[in-house]
């Protein structure tokens, strides 16, 4: 194919861009709750953030890339004409990435996951016809965005529900909370190994039997149990500080489980929205180095690895700062809200990734957000600012289709 | 940059309603060294004692409405918007009557019989003991608030309101005690100030009131 070298140097560096802008500033949602409860420091989340992304991107963001590589757009119309393809996807990329910097510099509510799916929607009627586009999967993507916060909602007020009734709500909330707070992580490692296991790891070249991964998960989640456990025995009641509030220790002892679904949250970023990044630039790849329009090539293995580099990028060189302006804001949520937050998002957001359906993990969080204040867990919630939140998306998607169909005309007035 | 998540949630009303209280509770306790400088007939510490009673009147005030402009209506919170609001005005009300009281006493310089002293003093200290627990109570509420209102902590606060209940029923039988002191030596006052000392009497006991009251709307805030 004529092109082929600039056309994967083109889509390397657009997904490079995205991945970096989701680095700089979408991270900074998914670990906002963890610094702002003061359970981990910038540094230490920027640390968290850089490893789990990245793991999350490599080890879980395979199903992901592969719909929006190929579940999105039917194209077997187009196999004489694979480069609009490219075209396309490319503008999509663009669109995207060019979206995502337009609104987190005007500070409205970004979504990457929408902005690119209504970029490929956008293309794919325009360039190729509407018939393109499979419409019963953006169906039940654009379903799955409307259950995910609900999912995530329930799980979160569940779990805080579980935390009231076993632990605060009790005369004696400390000795309780050092007893069942170890429960919690493995439940928290536990559900986030499964997943993987069961959903993920093909990519990598790693399959394991049911039984298999149940029992590694088991295993892994027992290791990680012990170790917190460890930490909060060594958890000393502050007298001082308790005498203003009671429950300050009972939230240090939270915190280390928040630690915890830090992790998993940055694990279940990487692995969704990541692959949003990446999706586009497998599709355009594999079209380049084939000179066809193929369903079956496997994703590979750098694309993914190019993903979680570039989000790790983006954390080192802006993301610094807007974790450390969002930790600043957020200080009403405590430890044991703030695990309850994460751990049913960071779930939600994992199955769906296994699942291979693109959510936003802003949504799904801000579900779980909602979920604890059901719970009567949080002081105050700005459903204004909830309402604007959940309306993005409405707009994302247009917003994404028409730059991206600007985009492709330009690309095919070039190459074409 | 601005982040959205961090825009979800509203500034938490819990802390400054605690300060509001501390407020309040100042201006209650500072009736026992304004009355003991007014029976004493010095009108100048009684003058500098008035002042901080409005001074900490005005600073209820500000905190009063930063509060209001924290919470509008869009606000989802695990209490209702209207009891929050209620009891924030309940607890502004004991500034109020401070204030009401001072101004009462140092306008019309008034003098405290001699008969009656003893147990008046007792009485305001004892409103002033009601509005101490009233802010016990109200410092409960960022515990309240952990515990999602429920539990080993709920069943705290209401033993707290409980013992309010008592000394707010201790203040009324001293009202009686004071009222009948009074009575027994009214011929022999100026009947002016004889109706202006049942006010003074009648409004030291509103603090104890408020201050039940708080309880009152600490007890609903736990029952939604």
């Amino acid at each position: 194919m004529d092109n082929a070298l600039i056309f994967i140097a083109l889509a390397t560096v657009f997904g490079l861009f995205m991945a970096w802008g989701i680095g700089a500033n979408d991270v900074a949602n998914a670990m906002a709750t963890s610094i702002g409860s003061k359970a981990i420091t910038v540094k230490q989340a920027l640390i968290v953030a850089g490893i789990f992304e990245f793991s999350g991107a490599v080890l879980a963001g395979g199903e992901v890339t592969k719909t929006i590589r190929k579940g999105i757009i039917d194209s077997s119309s187009l196999t004489d004409q694979p480069e609009i393809l490219i075209y396309g996807m490319l503008a999509a990329l663009l669109a995207s990435g060019l979206w995502l910097l337009i609104a987190s510099r005007r500070g409205w509510p970004v979504s990457t996951t929408h902005s690119i799916i209504g970029a490929i929607i956008g293309f794919a009627m325009v360039g190729i016809g509407v018939d393109a586009v499979r419409w019963s999967k953006v169906g039940s993507i654009v379903a799955s965005w409307i259950a995910s916060p609900l999912i995530a909602g329930v799980l979160s007020y569940l779990l805080f529900n579980s935390v009231q009734w076993l632990i605060l709500s009790r005369p004696d909330p400390l000795v309780r909370a050092k007893r069942f707070v170890p429960y919690y992580i493995f439940l928290a490692a536990f559900m986030l190994t499964l997943v993987t296991l069961f959903k993920g790891l093909k990519h990598v070249g790693l399959q394991t039997s049911t039984t298999e991964a149940y029992l590694i998960a088991t295993g892994f989640g027992l290791v990680v149990a012990l170790i917190g456990r460890w930490f909060i025995q060594r958890i000393q009641p502050n007298r001082k500080a308790e005498k203003r509030f009671h429950y300050f220790t009972v939230e240090r002892v939270f915190s280390v489980l928040m630690v915890v679904t830090a992790c998993g949250m940055a694990f279940a970023h990487g692995s969704n929205d990541v692959a949003n990044a990446i999706g586009p630039v497998a599709a355009v790849i594999s079209i380049a180095q084939d000179g066809i329009v193929t369903q079956s090539a496997p994703v590979s293995i750098w694309i993914l690895l190019l993903g979680g580099m570039g989000i790790v990028v983006g954390l080192a060189t802006f993301g610094r700062h807007v974790i450390a302006t969002v930790g600043q804001k957020i200080t009403h949520l405590t430890p044991s809200r703030g695990f309850a937050a994460e751990l049913a998002a960071a779930t939600t957001i994992v199955i769906a990734s296994g699942t291979g359906i693109p959510v936003s993990t802003t949504h799904t969080l801000v579900g779980a957000v909602l979920g604890i204040g059901m719970a009567r867990g949080i002081s105050a919630i700005d459903l204004g600012v909830v309402g604007r939140i959940f309306l993005s998306w409405i707009v994302t998607i247009p917003a994404g289709a028409v730059l991206s169909i600007v985009f492709f005309f330009i690309l095919r007035g070039i190459f074409g | 940059m601005t982040n959205y998540i961090t825009k979800i949630f509203g500034a938490s009303p819990v802390a400054p309603m605690q300060d509001h209280m501390e407020v309040c509770f100042r201006a209650a306790r500072a009736l026992v060294p304004f009355f003991e400088k007014a029976m004493a007939q010095e009108w100048d510490a009684v003058g500098e004692l008035r002042k901080q009673i409005v001074d900490l009147e005005h600073e209820a005030d500000d905190l009063k409405k930063l509060i209001r402009g924290q919470l509008p209506k869009s606000m989802f919170m695990p209490v209702p918007r209207e009891d929050l609001l209620n009891l924030l005005w309940t607890q502004d009300q004991i500034p109020n009557k401070a204030r009401d009281i001072s101004g009462l006493v140092l306008g019309r310089r008034m003098n405290i019989p001699e008969e009656i002293r003893e147990n008046f003093l007792a009485y305001v200290q004892r409103n002033s003991d009601a509005a101490k627990k009233a802010r016990k109570s109200v410092r409960e509420l960022d515990e309240l608030y952990t515990t999602g209102f429920r539990g080993a902590e709920a069943d705290f606060v209401e033993k707290l309101v409980g013992e309010l209940d008592e000394i707010e029923n201790e203040t009324d039988d001293m009202q009686a005690v004071v009222r009948s002191d009074l009575f027994a030596i009214e011929k022999n006052l100026p009947p002016v100030d004889v109706i202006f000392l049942y006010r003074i009497i009648e409004l030291v006991g509103e603090i104890g009131d408020m201050a039940q009251r708080i309880g009152r709307r600490l007890e609903l805030l736990l029952a939604h």
